[in-house]
């Protein structure tokens, strides 16, 4: 044990700051401070100093130590962004296949590392275009996905073989990879080449994000076939993306978005264990997804905790042996819920501030959000502007010179502190509950969460928290105009009539027969993959194997508490 | 004796759409101002939430959607009322709503529309002045 800072410095410190405070005293008693509580977004009390006092229990080489050193605090990789900068992956999803992948091309093209697909809400319930349940919301806030011929034609001229993609999908997330594995090999490349991320994170969805299917317990085992099969078959795929964007988006505090998140990925790895995965096998391809909100230092200081977390986790918990294992790499995407619809050009400064902090944090990959994302999908401008938000933060500001160079700063090193601290104070609670599962049947997390976001939105009204543009600096004439992008309603009829051509095309007989054999894998425990590639290559749709899962393993109801 | 009773609101999520945080922050302020409130979930048809708000006998129903299928969610609920005799349940809706939708929703008898930036007190108050409470 080694603390940072030496016992006749910390003294020296105590005195110079006791003095300064005195002083300051003094001055307030006369002139007060400006606010009587300085608090982050998350409600965190804020001190007036950091100073070596509140870090003095620091221990430089167990708790900071060097970037790709666990507990990896300053970085997963020894060259962080001086050897290559994040994946700038910006989430794209518009209208048709076709309308997509032309703003993919656009993104490529305009500098975009890697590709991240939006679908629309039928394709993310596991719904097809033509279900009464889809009625008026196809290609509205992403693609419509409801064949492997839609797929195709979403990747059509785009080098899925040595650009890695990312695609936002839950309950039907094993059909929607199989589909992507399916048109892979339909075009001749091998499964084993392909790299990209699938959500596949459904305890969030049951905690925040609200899109759901089966019951917890089949959607574990759904997600834990994948991690199977990709450990096995697919080893450059991250087969979860374990997300806490959701849960901050869906109201929660920082602390909240750690716990809950890492509590999800330790109910993750329990799971492939109890599969009788070895946890080095599988744990290096996990990946975490977070929020960059709108408090800078707090969300810095986040990240550096998260990543001290799960290396702790990894190693004490799980004795996972593999660095790789003990490594949390994240994407991470701009707090959407912090943009305002009002003065709406200031979101393009809010989401550089929030950009900054994820690269302050270490980020391995990031979406910036767009001006516009709080009205419409985004136009290409407006995505555009996004884009160049990051390759001015990466290129022209100095951020990406050095590594962590937050790092060591007394308020952020006390932050990362607690945040760690009071996160593992709930994830102690989750265990004490019996583990996520039994945590999310009891509404815990999403009780928690429902509570600090009705206690943001009442500090909101009552002028506590700022929002430039809503409740203070408002302007009462209306300002610039913005172009919202708007989904051609002929869109409904066009996809219906291509996904009805397609089961009159296909070989019936072939797809029942696959269907068949999905049906059988998810009764008798067989891993469900290798029969949905199968089945996607025999056209079935999203919905008939996404009704395979509902007829075996039933469905879940919102709860609607409030 | 006819007697006044409370406001009796439903807070529901038309669609697919699963942004509930607006919805259920709705529902609590509108409990915390003494409505009656019932809460329909997530996931519910047009003709679900009809169904629902009829037999809960409310006065108001309150839809929320931030996935861009309002102009054709919202007027379903409001079609699907008259077509089951309940026309007198007034309809508002909030969530990512552009401003040039707004009139082709009043117009299709949407009473009111909250857009990010209303604050609780605001639609409280707007519920408290245009909703009056069945008498029993």
């Amino acid at each position: 044990m080694s603390l940072t800072y030496n016992r006749e410095m910390l003294e020296e410190a105590r005195e110079a700051y006791d003095r300064w405070n005195r002083e300051v005293e003094e001055t307030f008693e006369k002139h007060p401070e400006r606010l009587k509580r300085f608090s982050t977004v998350s409600d965190m009390e804020i001190q007036r100093i950091y100073t070596p006092a509140d870090v003095q229990d620091q221990d430089f080489n167990r708790d900071i130590g060097a970037p790709g050193q666990y507990p990896f605090t300053r970085g997963v990789q020894p060259t962080m962004y001086r050897g290559r900068l994040w994946t700038m992956r910006m989430f794209a999803g518009l209208g048709s296949a076709g309308d997509t992948n032309t703003r993919f091309h656009h993104l490529v093209k305009a500098g975009q590392t890697g590709l991240s697909t939006a679908f629309d809400m039928p394709t993310l319930m596991g719904y097809d275009t033509d279900s009464p349940r889809a009625r008026g919301e196809c290609g509205k806030c992403g693609v419509a996905i409801d064949t492997v011929r839609d797929m195709e034609d979403l990747f059509e001229g785009l080098p899925i073989n040595r650009i890695t993609t990312s695609m936002t999908i839950n309950p039907p997330a094993p059909v929607i990879w199989g589909m992507y594995i399916a048109m892979a090999e339909l075009r001749g490349i091998d499964r084993r080449k392909l790299g990209g991320t699938i959500q596949n994170d459904m305890l969030k969805e049951f905690i925040a994000q609200k899109t759901f299917m089966c019951p917890p317990k089949p959607s574990l085992r759904l997600i834990t076939d994948t991690v199977e099969f990709g450990t096995k078959e697919v080893p450059r795929w991250n087969t979860i993306s374990i997300s806490g964007y959701h849960i901050r988006e869906a109201g929660s505090t920082a602390v909240q978005e750690l716990a809950f998140t890492l509590g999800d990925g330790i109910a993750y790895v329990e799971a492939a264990l109890n599969r009788g995965l070895d946890v080095d096998d599988f744990a290096p391809r996990l990946s975490f997804f977070f929020n960059s909100h709108l408090d800078f230092f707090e969300e810095t200081a986040k990240f550096r905790a998260a990543r001290r977390m799960w290396a702790r986790i990894m190693e004490e918990r799980f004795h996972a042996k593999n660095q790789r294992s003990l490594w949390l790499r994240f994407h991470t995407q701009t707090a959407g819920c912090s943009l305002t619809a009002q003065q709406p050009y200031n979101n393009i400064v809010r989401t550089a501030l929030q950009a900054l902090a994820a690269v302050m944090g270490g980020t391995q990959s990031l979406h910036t959000n767009s001006l516009d994302e709080v009205l419409a999908i985004p136009t290409e401008e407006a995505a555009t502007i996004a884009l160049r938000t990051q390759q001015i933060i990466a290129e022209e500001c100095g951020a990406a010179n050095s590594i962590d160079p937050l790092g060591g700063s007394y308020m952020v090193e006390a932050l990362t502190d607690r945040l760690e601290d009071e996160a593992f104070e709930i994830i102690n609670k989750i265990d004490d509950m019996g583990g996520m599962l039994s945590a999310i049947e009891k509404n815990f997390p999403q009780q928690e969460i429902a509570d600090a976001a009705y206690r943001y939105q009442q500090q909101i009204d009552r002028k506590e928290k700022t929002v430039v543009g809503v409740n203070k600096y408002a302007n009462d004439e209306e300002s610039l105009p913005v172009e919202i992008l708007q989904i051609d309603e002929e869109l409904e009829r066009l996809q219906i009539e291509r996904t009805v051509r397609i089961r009159n095309d296909r070989d019936n007989q072939k797809t029942r027969e696959c269907l068949e054999k999905l049906e059988e894998a998810c009764v008798e425990g067989h891993n469900v993959m290798p029969p949905i590639i199968e089945a996607a290559k025999a056209y079935a749709t999203l919905q008939e194997m996404c009704d395979v899962f509902r007829k075996v393993f039933g469905e879940y109801r919102d709860p609607g508490i409030y | 004796m006819e007697r006044n009773r409370r406001i009796r609101v439903m807070v529901a999520k038309p669609g697919l759409d699963g942004h509930d945080r607006g919805a259920r922050i709705i529902a609590r302020a509108f409990r915390d101002a003494g409505f009656e409130v019932v809460y329909s979930g997530l996931h519910q048809t047009p003709e679900e939430i009809v169904h629902a708000a009829i037999q809960e006998d409310v006065d108001m129903i309150g839809l929320s959607s931030l996935a861009g299928a309002h102009l054709y969610l919202f007027p379903a609920v409001v079609d699907s009322l008259k077509e089951n005799d309940a026309g007198d349940i007034q309809v508002i809706g909030g969530g990512i709503i552009p401003e040039e939708d707004i009139p082709k929703l009043k117009a299709a008898g949407i009473r009111e529309i909250f857009t990010p930036g209303s604050t609780l007190e605001d639609i409280v108050e707007w519920v408290r002045g245009n909703v009056n409470p069945k008498t029993s």
